[in-house]
């Protein structure tokens, strides 16, 4: 064989495809493109939501009209025309009073594709799972060892018909309709989700975990998450998702909001792979998502995400720490390869006393990609002894491509404890070729090199979702040096 | 085992190594010397397959199979090994998981499965043994405020993890208090045998003394200029190398 160099990998990695790339046929059920007020209602009517809900989608629409798209990230892209989205796409064959053994057979043969048989879920991993396809939830297993704990776990849509009264008290509240340009359409348009509630002092036994997947083509995919642990409760919850290859870009733009009442804890974990777009740069889901938590006394949330998809990210899961001795923690993985571009961070607002946040932050951009971590530390003026601590690194490979830092920090309370950490580095023809004379090929070094950089996050994963987690950084990252 | 003849290599256009030969049999130990700047490193980079490296001339052949077209770690499969004068670093990434995952390509390229926890750890115990060796540093980041003696006796643990068929040992001594070198020579003395041969690249004779060499050369100007059997390190090191560079 003669030498195998640099560029070839990168030729033959250039013609792998994206591994979700496939596009199940299944008949669907799908608006017409374009978005007003008739569409909004249209949407709550499919739903058969009551009044209230559908005020609050229009009232959202209404506000959003006024608002402006956001352009203070550091991404350039085509604004998305919103006329040209669909804004409701649902696999047809889905009966909403469905069990998992009616669920259509090309539907389970795509999750298999993805690599979750429901069946195995609900067999060997300890997981209760939620999937949602477009823009309607498509099953949702373990519903019932769940219920015999109080555990609420299903499609939102199902929650504003079961239990208005908990949607009613908390939508909205974390994640206001006027918080974010993206924020208002979600609130609209929004088409399903997750809702969960814990109730007091229950320990739920297994990990929650919702699948999004966007099918259609032309359509946009808008979930609404909302998670409610009670006093003294625990969850640990994962999502994780994927889209088909497609020339076009697909918008994505969810609101996940996070309710721990005192005690409780919630551990949030995102792996996020949604197509990326092709080598050119073209193609791939914009991802701009508000994620945001509140923290009562005593509580804790944890934001872990892994995010190596999408064409431009733009999402900033935060913690409000309300509480006194409240805790907040983010710990992200954000991986860009050719054009790809992220924009992604935290903000930790501490209001309460003795609060405490740690932000662990790790960027690796290859290709021709932009990577920016934006985050704020935020002290307000009673919030005594409050501690933050960031660490923001980057690992930079080849040399076209970016990794920024825009920490921001503003403290009104002089007690405050806040560090800040921050390490930029380059993967060096040094460490490969000592991978390599160790006998470990350059591809699998830059997987263990990867690894080794992001370790502290991927511990911070639930075993099932860090294994993957790590295949994905692989994949994503092959052939990306040089 | 190894055969290398009129090597010639450089840097950028840059002769460094001009017309190398040199051949190595199973079982024997050569010491190469020479000042600063005569190739030494340049030659056990080269053998090893750094692409820094352009090879204008000449062959190495290994078993009769010639490596020059193989990739740096095609040859580690085929059982070459270098010991770094200065191991890299590697963040993140524990001792015992770069040579687990060392073994294990190694393991697949010639066709085997990985090799089973439980023999993976005895492996561990026993050469970590071998070596004098705190195990806690095994679960340490790979060379990661290691110190200079920590480096050196970390490169001579996956020498006897991955048991190659010819190692190169670059300046393994340099940055050795005289304990750690004699562990170090111990350690590479037990691990001999009548199939494996060891390359001792150094600049002083201190290393020679306790690992004996076969053969010594001593390199200058890119050149082999003189070769003997061990008297010739001590003569070195009484004469110095400027009567060397007079036989040039």
């Amino acid at each position: 064989m003669s030498k195998y160099t640099e560029d070839d990998l990168k030729k033959e990695l250039e013609t792998q495809e994206y591994e979700y790339g496939f596009y199940t046929d299944i008949e669907s059920d799908t608006f017409p493109k374009g978005l007003n007020e008739d569409i909004v209602r249209a949407i709550s009517k499919k739903k058969n939501e009551p009044k209230w809900m559908t005020d609050w989608r229009l009232n959202a629409f209404r506000l959003w009209q006024e608002m402006e798209e956001p352009n203070w990230a550091n991404v350039n892209y085509k604004k998305p025309d919103f006329q040209d989205i669909a804004y409701y796409s649902a696999p047809k064959a889905i009966d909403p009073n469905k069990t998992l053994d009616d669920v259509d057979s090309e539907l389970l043969a795509m999750y298999k594709k993805l690599g979750i048989s429901i069946d195995e879920q609900k067999k060997m991993n300890n997981i209760a799972m939620d999937i949602v396809v477009d823009s309607v939830s498509v099953a949702t297993t373990f519903k019932k060892t769940l219920a015999e704990k109080g555990i609420l776990f299903m499609p939102i849509s199902e929650a504003i018909q079961e239990h208005p009264e908990l949607v009613k008290k908390y939508i909205g509240t974390i994640v206001p309709q006027t918080d974010n340009f993206y924020a208002a359409l979600n609130s609209a348009v929004f088409t399903d989700g997750s809702f969960c509630y814990i109730p007091k002092g229950v320990k739920c036994p297994m990990e929650l975990s919702t699948y999004f997947r966007i099918n259609e083509g032309g359509t946009g995919q808008f979930e609404r998450t909302l998670l409610i642990a009670d006093e003294g409760s625990y969850v640990s919850y994962l999502e994780g998702c994927t889209a088909p290859a497609r020339d076009e870009n697909q918008l994505h733009a969810a609101v996940v909001e996070l309710i721990a009442l005192d005690d409780a804890e919630i551990k949030y974990s995102t792996v996020q792979n949604w197509y990326p777009g092709d080598k050119e740069g073209k193609g791939g889901v914009f991802n701009f998502v508000t994620k945001r938590g509140i923290c009562h006394t005593n509580s804790k949330i944890s934001w872990t995400q892994v995010e190596t998809g999408s064409a431009v990210t733009w999402k900033y899961p935060s913690c409000i720490l309300k509480g006194n001795n409240s805790v907040g923690e983010f710990y992200s993985i954000a991986v860009t390869n050719n054009y790809q571009q992220a924009d992604t961070g935290t903000k930790m607002i501490h209001l309460g006393k003795n609060t405490k946040s740690t932000i662990i932050s790790k960027g690796i951009s290859a290709g021709k990609s932009q990577n920016s971590y934006r985050g704020l530390v935020q002290i307000g003026s009673r919030a005594e002894n409050a501690r933050n601590f960031s660490q923001c690194d980057s690992l930079l490979m080849g040399n076209k491509c970016g990794a920024h830092t825009f920490p921001y920090i503003e403290s009104k309370n002089k007690s405050a404890q806040i560090e800040h950490e921050a390490t930029t580095s380059k993967i060096g023809e040094d460490q490969l070729f000592y991978c390599n004379q160790r006998g470990i090929d350059t591809e699998k070094a830059i997987a263990l090199i990867v690894n080794g950089f992001s370790k502290e996050v991927l511990n911070k994963l639930p075993m099932e979702f860090a294994v993957e987690a790590q295949k994905l950084l692989e994949i994503s990252l092959e052939g990306s040096v040089g | 085992m190894l055969k290398i003849k009129n090597l010639h290599a450089g840097i950028e256009g840059k002769g460094i190594l001009k017309g190398i030969n040199l051949e190595v049999k199973a079982g024997e130990i050569h010491a190469i010397m020479g000042p600063n700047g005569s190739g030494k490193s340049t030659l056990s980079s080269v053998i090893a397959g750094n692409e820094t490296y352009e090879v204008s001339e000449g062959s190495i052949t290994l078993d009769n199979e010639d490596i020059l077209e193989l990739s740096p770690d095609e040859r580690a499969h085929k059982g070459v090994f270098m010991s770094f004068q200065y191991p890299i670093e590697i963040p993140g990434v524990s001792t015992t998981n770069f040579i687990k995952t060392a073994i294990n390509e190694k393991r697949k390229a010639n066709g085997l499965g990985d090799l089973p926890a439980k023999d993976m750890l005895k492996l561990i115990r026993e050469k970590s043994e071998l070596l004098k060796m705190d195990r806690k540093f095994l679960s340490r980041s790979l060379n990661e405020g290691f110190s200079g003696g920590e480096k050196k006796r970390n490169e001579i643990f996956q020498l006897a993890m991955l048991e190659p068929k010819l190692a190169i040992l670059d300046e393994t001594d340099s940055g050795l208090d005289i304990d750690a070198l004699k562990i170090v020579a111990n350690g590479v003395n037990k691990l001999r045998n009548k199939d494996n041969a060891v390359i001792v690249i150094t600049h002083y004779q201190r290393l020679l003394d306790h690992i004996i060499p076969d053969f010594v050369h001593v390199l200058h100007n890119g050149k082999i200029v003189k070769s003997g059997g061990k008297e010739l390190a001590h003569e070195l090191e009484e004469k110095g190398y400027d009567w060397i560079k007079e036989l040039a």
